[in-house]
């Protein structure tokens, strides 16, 4: 695997602009890539999925609030309140659902990957640091329900 | 009609009861966070229709398929797996597992409705 080239990026940010589309029906329009060497994103809630085989790192989900619970509320449709459990376990579903979607368009270019459970962590300004030696790439997006951000962190698989 | 509904996500246990409701089959849905506790739940139930996520912690969905398969009691019962792994081998895997039918989050309504009648039909 080269270094976090576009050919392992573009698989997330279709899986983010397509799920966000289906479920929550907001569409979201990407911003510009950012190189993070401390790979920090800071907004209050985030999942995030493990991910092995051919690559090894995570993907990162995350939303200032007024944006998770406007995209829960439409997801579940349901009116998502504040930043509690129901909200939670909702983004750790949407994380879900981009890294499976993104799973099968690597499988479809012959690219085997694994994804773990996911896991959510919410805090104000919280940021996410991923290993030592594995590159980490924030992608904005905006929409109309307010801006979320994908951070995609690789590195070869053994 | 009893259905469970397994997923380690309550959101989707919600969705997808919701849904079951408005596409004609609400009467009676059992939910469960996992296999293992699906398992738990079966012991005191007979249902007429198994629809379970795959990746859960405790008992992931293929490891509970295979169980469920393993008991001839079940033989006659449907299992429809709803999941995020849509790669073509995890597809081959869960239907080598046992299970009937598989649909890939997100999903429609009419998809949900459509592979019920499906398994029901193979079931008759």
């Amino acid at each position: 695997m080269p270094k976090l080239s576009v050919e392992w990026i573009n698989p997330f940010i279709e899986a983010t602009e397509n799920i966000i589309g289906t479920v929550a029906m907001v569409k979201i329009t990407r911003g510009k890539l950012t190189l993070k060497e401390d790979s920090a994103v800071e907004y209050d809630v985030s999942g995030i999925i493990g991910i092995t085989g051919e690559a090894v790192g995570s993907i990162a989900l995350s939303f200032p609030k007024k944006t998770a619970l406007a995209i829960v509320t439409n997801f579940t449709g349901e009116e998502a309140m504040g930043i509690d459990n129901d909200t939670i376990d909702a983004i750790g579903e949407l994380t879900n659902m981009v890294a499976g979607s993104a799973k099968k368009i690597f499988s479809d270019k012959g690219i085997k990957l694994k994804i773990s459970i996911p896991n959510v962590v919410v805090g104000k300004n919280h940021t996410i640091v991923s290993p030592k030696g594995t590159p980490s790439i924030v992608i904005p997006f905006e929409s109309d329900v307010g801006e979320l951000a994908i951070q995609v962190s690789l590195k070869p698989g053994n | 009609m009893k259905i469970i509904t397994i997923d380690d996500s309550s959101t989707m246990r919600r969705i997808i009861k919701n849904t079951l409701k408005r596409i004609g089959y609400g009467d009676e849905i059992l939910e469960a966070g996992d296999g293992k506790e699906a398992l738990e739940v079966l012991e005191n139930n007979d249902v007429d229709l198994i629809i379970t996520d795959w990746n859960m912690p405790v008992m992931d969905g293929l490891a509970f398929v295979k169980k469920i398969r393993s008991d001839s009691k079940y033989d006659d019962t449907p299992i429809i797996m709803v999941t995020t792994e849509a790669a073509k081998e995890d597809i081959i895997t869960a239907l080598k597992a046992g299970v009937n039918n598989y649909i890939v989050k997100p999903f429609t309504p009419d998809v949900l409705k459509e592979k019920i009648e499906t398994v029901l039909g193979k079931k008759d």
